[in-house]
């Protein structure tokens, strides 16, 4: 398998075009497209950065709030948690359904949108 | 290029017949628009005055399977001139074009001038005094708006929480996304719900954006297709929805103010009695729709009846709105 260059440099090669060479010269919607695109592969590049680590992650979390087996895949995992919320069987006062969710969900922004003002929650 | 030839035409027949034979059109040129609804602006010229107008236009109607809730220039035009007058500033209607050969729908109304963009309402030195204003400036109006007779308005869609939730819960089931955090707050909604509160004129989409700010505070309340008929507090929560806050979320009120000021002005203007804790239920609410559209905006490229790169990006903000959630179901345990 060839990896020179890396998905990560290939992605790199991409963004530079977009902001460095498309962009200046794009005007109205175009331009706006543009930026979303570049935006875009920033998502990429961090879900190939951290995804792995959080999806193993996650799954440890669930496996424990679930009582699960080892051997269930992580959207299985997920449909359980979905159901049994719906159910009303798991709750906000189960013990870490709280911090899991928390926590995923602070896992899935940083991939996203690091930088979205949810993440520092207001006093307000 | 905007393409001015199509419409230049109906429009100076329209300004002759309306204000004699001296009348012209000058200055149209395009604003905005998507792929159903377009702006212009324009000036009516007539002897030696000058009049700053501007035309919201759908030159077709949008399929009755399409699924919007958008109610349609004519009825938003009715819910204008209703308000016309009341301590709430709309523009003012000028014509309306029903199903035009040429124009299709179309509103002309006078052109008011100030700022719409969040981030430069949030943030210009010369809005500051405005931006102390606001809070008040917003109870009012909104309190105007949900006072206004029901007997005055046109015939609009009537859609409580507990409508929207259920409509809501469908159209996220229906995408069948299984997200943790959409049923934990989808449960917490059904189990807290408030009594509603009696029917009134709802604006549907009243934040930032859909704004008019000037140096003075707020100048016009825009973009009425969402209007609805339901629970007032729907108006008073949406504008407290983090996604609304364009990044100020320690002003809760739209990222210009806090609750307080904002319940203590409505209030008082209103002569209701709400409470900020009812607030919460409906700003959760809130969340949980923005990520639905979210959801919904994505599927229409996952469907690819929209393949831009901007409907693929959307889907990546749902993740917003869970934060969101999340934050609110944990201040309020």
């Amino acid at each position: 398998m060839h990896d020179t260059p890396s998905t990560t440099e290939l992605i790199d090669a991409v963004q530079r075009y977009l902001n460095d060479v498309a962009r200046p010269g794009l005007t109205g919607h175009a331009a706006f497209s543009a930026l979303v695109a570049s935006n875009v592969l920033a998502i990429v590049k961090r879900e190939i950065e951290l995804g792995a680590q959080q999806r193993t992650d996650e799954k440890s979390r669930l496996l424990s709030i679930l009582s699960a087996d080892d051997s269930e895949e992580l959207q299985s995992l997920n449909h359980q948690l979905c159901e049994k919320l719906r159910a009303g069987e798991l709750t906000v006062d189960t013990p870490g359904l709280l911090e899991h969710l928390k926590t995923t969900t602070i896992s899935q922004l940083s991939v996203d949108q690091p930088k979205y003002s949810g993440l520092k929650p207001s006093e307000d | 290029m905007s393409k001015t030839t199509a419409i230049d035409e109906p429009l100076a027949t329209w300004a002759k017949e309306s204000f004699g034979p001296d009348a012209a059109i000058v200055d149209l040129k395009r604003l905005s628009g998507g792929a159903s609804q377009e702006t212009w602006s324009f000036d009516l010229s007539n002897k030696s005055q000058i009049t700053e107008m501007i035309l919201r236009r759908a030159p077709t109607r949008p399929a009755s399977t399409a699924q919007t809730e958008a109610i349609g220039l004519a009825k938003e035009a009715g819910i204008l001139n209703a308000l016309s007058g009341q301590s709430v500033a709309v523009p003012t209607v000028i014509h309306l074009f029903e199903n035009h050969s040429i124009l299709g729908d179309g509103i002309v109304m006078n052109r008011v001038h100030g700022e719409t963009l969040a981030k430069k309402i949030l943030r210009n030195p010369e809005l500051e005094e405005a931006r102390k204003r606001l809070p008040k400036d917003s109870a009012i109006a909104l309190a105007a708006i949900h006072q206004v007779p029901l007997e005055n308005l046109p015939e609009l869609p009537i859609s409580n929480g507990s409508v929207q939730l259920e409509r809501y819960e469908a159209v996220y089931r229906d995408y069948g996304q299984e997200r943790p955090v959409f049923e934990l707050a989808l449960r917490w909604l059904q189990d807290n719900q408030p009594a509603p509160l009696p029917n009134q004129l709802v604006h549907g989409d009243f934040r930032l954006g859909n704004l008019m700010v000037d140096e003075n505070g707020l100048a016009s309340v825009l973009d009425w297709e969402l209007a609805h008929i339901g629970d007032p507090r729907e108006d008073l929560a949406w504008l407290c929805v983090n996604s609304w806050r364009f990044g100020q979320s320690d002003h809760r009120v739209g990222g210009f103010g806090h609750l307080e000021q904002l319940l203590d002005a409505y209030n008082t203007q209103a002569n209701t009695n709400i409470a900020e804790s009812e607030i919460d239920w409906w700003e959760m609410l809130g969340s949980f729709k923005w990520g639905i559209m979210c959801m919904t905006m994505y599927e229409a490229y996952r469907s690819g009846a929209d393949p831009s790169v901007e409907r693929a990006a959307i889907g990546r903000r749902v993740s917003e709105t869970e934060i969101d959630m999340l934050n609110l179901i944990k201040g309020l345990r």
